[in-house]
């Protein structure tokens, strides 16, 4: 007699009918291409650039670069490495994302808020600017401001003054400079104290409200003690402070501060253009919270602007802050608009110049697309860890 | 919709409140020939109310019937305008001061509880004495915990209101609004979202409030409840006050053919 195995499981299937053995082979294929189509990208470049005598690496980093560049935060003349465009550009395009990110969302929260007013003409107002600036092209808004705006105000010599130490024309907005004298050191350290008292009178006020419920008028005390503190230390140093005043030198001026039209221009384009999405997103997390909530807080006896702190923005903010990033992102990102105006960003200064200069494409567009990945994952992060704070507990 | 109770049941039925006494006490609410429009439609018309304090009303009537509508007007949640309502001797009109002074001895209650997701249950009670009537937390927290055991869930303080069932939500609402102490409660349907095992502990709650004294007045279709608690029965429709009378006459002998029309319509299950 033959002995039979009893097998319980029923049949499985043919292997190529089987899901799991299918998608591991799907799997296998995807990888196999990847790694092919990496494989010939990498080979390809590589031959081609040994046959035109391209070098490779990074050694031209510190070769001299040779070209000026209008404006850096730190100290630079063309005498200078090409690693040290690369950081001017770094600095100038993470200035301008800075700038345009704190301006953005300050006037879009402003916006959002407004576009939900019950005054007719305001909440008008903030839905035409909405339309209007989401709706147009980045591009053509940063032209509009560089050319249009600031590029028909007057030449140096008919520049528009205030008090004889402000001075605006089409080179750009020139402002007194402060440069602080001996004994300075008294204003800082007031500056500094002023800090540590306010956050010590946010906690006292915090622990008497506890124990006492009386609320402590704690930001406007605290605003007090900020101007005062230093201001007193500034009188009692001797007013260690000297201001350089710009000054027309030949057909430019020369001294104090610049603010050039191309970085005027620019941040203004983004802020303007970032807020508007960012006010349809304050204004779509607002109308996320249920009317119950302002009517039970109404009920309560709690008044509008409280209610707004209390209830409504914290319940807004999970469903702001995940597109918030995205904007975020989008505006360090479209900073590199820059080039079109000349304004000295990363892409301008490294992907451009540099890059012509050297020939080296690889390396240079691989530093570049490195960095604004950097940047990005930067926001995400600590968006991500706010947005984590922020979220509601549901069970 | 709850039993309805026979005269024997409510007779010795030991969780009825005594009759409240308010044939001395002052006016709390007094509505005087009040009127409301949504843009065209007229809302509410002519309604004439006065409630004494520690009174118990009870407003049914069918939907649409606008009877949410006005008692969310005594809290100034909606506007009206003509006519006057005054309550604890102050009266409605746009001063955001007094509307404010009104909504800190009015107590509501929602049909959906609204509570505010973000803040535990001890957080929700002790947001408003906190910020409004700024008593210390400590002695804010204590008397939550307070009221918290008077509705029956003490235990649950520290959770956050999606964690629990809806009747358990509704208590915490009612605890939260009783943290004002305020002078009258108002309840908008309290029990209609409710599912129907759960409708019971939210009543006794209320039935429980009704014998300490509070002034209440409630939107609802618990007609067991209604003859049990209340002092007065208000039938509304159509924007108007069609009948009021106390529970026993209204449920045994309406005058109106409307309200006959009504009862016969919910009593028949």
């Amino acid at each position: 007699m033959k002995k039979q195995t009893v097998d319980s499981r029923p049949a499985g299937p043919k292997p190529w009918y089987d899901p799991r053995i299918r998608s591991i082979f799907f799997q296998f294929i995807a990888i196999a291409l990847v790694f092919w189509g990496g494989w010939t990208l990498v080979d390809n470049t590589l031959s081609n650039m040994e046959s035109r005598g391209i070098s490779t690496g990074f050694g031209f980093l510190d070769e001299t670069a040779g070209f000026g560049i209008i404006m850096s935060l730190v100290p630079y003349d063309a005498t200078m490495t090409y690693g040290r465009t690369f950081l001017v550009g770094l600095m100038n395009t993470l200035l301008v994302s800075a700038m345009g990110i704190v301006a953005a969302t300050i006037l879009g929260f402003i916006i959002g808020v407004a576009r939900l007013s019950s005054n007719w003409l305001v909440a008008k107002l903030a839905l035409v600017y909405i339309e209007v600036i989401r709706n147009i092209p980045l591009l053509l808004q940063i032209f509009f401001w560089y050319f249009a705006v600031l590029g028909s105000l007057p030449s140096p010599r008919q520049s528009v003054e205030v008090a004889d130490s402000f001075f605006l024309n089409n080179r750009g907005l020139y402002l007194p400079e402060p440069m602080p004298q001996e004994g300075f050191g008294l204003v800082w350290g007031a500056v500094i104290a002023a800090i540590v008292v306010v956050i010590g009178l946010r906690a006292w006020a915090k622990k008497r409200q506890l124990a006492t419920g009386q609320i402590f008028p704690t930001f406007k005390v605290g605003v007090a003690i900020l101007v005062i503190l230093p201001t007193v230390g500034y009188l009692a140093a001797g007013a260690p402070l000297e201001w350089e005043f710009p000054a027309l030198k030949g057909f430019n001026f020369g001294g104090g501060i610049t603010i050039i039209p191309e970085l005027a221009a620019l941040w203004i384009a983004l802020s303007l253009y970032t807020a508007s999405f960012i006010a349809e997103i304050v204004r779509s997390g607002i109308l996320s919270v249920s009317k119950g909530q302002t009517e039970a807080a109404k009920a309560l006896g709690i008044p509008n602007s409280l209610t707004l702190r209390l209830v409504v923005i914290p319940q807004a903010m999970r469903v702001i802050i995940p597109p918030l990033t995205s904007q975020y992102l989008n505006l360090t990102k479209n900073s590199s608009l820059a080039t079109a105006i000349g304004y000295p960003d990363l892409v301008a200064v490294f992907m451009g110049t540099t890059l012509n200069q050297t020939g080296q494409a690889v390396e240079v567009v691989a530093i570049t697309m490195a960095v604004y990945l950097t940047i990005s994952l930067a926001i995400s992060l600590f968006m991500n860890i706010y947005n984590r704070a922020a979220a509601i507990k549901e069970r | 919709m709850g039993t309805i109770m026979t005269e024997q049941t409510q007779a010795t039925d030991p969780k009825k409140p005594v009759p409240s006494q308010t044939e001395n006490k002052p006016d709390i609410i007094r509505v005087e020939g009040m009127n409301k429009w949504y843009g065209d439609f007229h809302v509410l018309k002519d309604l004439n109310l006065n409630v004494r304090q520690g009174e118990r009303i009870v407003i049914c009537g069918p939907s649409g019937s606008g009877k949410s509508t006005f008692i969310r007007c005594i809290n100034r949640l909606e506007e009206h305008q003509q006519g006057k309502i005054i309550v604890d001797n102050i009266e409605l009109t746009d001063d955001i001061r007094n509307i404010d002074t009104v909504r800190r001895e009015v107590g509501m209650v929602f049909q959906h509880f609204n509570l505010f997701p973000h803040l535990t249950v001890l957080e929700n009670c002790c947001l408003s004495p906190i910020w409004v009537r700024k008593t210390p937390r400590k002695a804010a927290e204590e008397a939550a915990m307070e009221y918290l055991e008077r509705v029956k869930i003490p235990d649950q303080a520290n959770k956050f209101p999606g964690q629990l069932s809806g009747g358990q939500q509704q208590r915490v609402a009612i605890a939260r609004a009783l943290c004002m102490k305020p002078k009258i409660m108002l309840f908008d349907e309290p029990t209609s979202a409710l599912d129907p095992e759960m409708i019971k502990e939210v009543l006794d709650v209320m039935i429980e409030l009704a014998g300490s004294g509070m002034t209440m007045i409630c939107v609802t279709h618990e007609m067991g409840f209604a003859k049990t608690v209340a002092d007065r029965v208000i039938f509304m429709d159509g924007g108007e006050i069609v009948e009021e009378a106390p529970p026993h006459e209204f449920f045994t002998n309406p005058q109106e053919p409307r309200t006959q029309k009504f009862l016969e319509q919910i009593l028949q299950h």
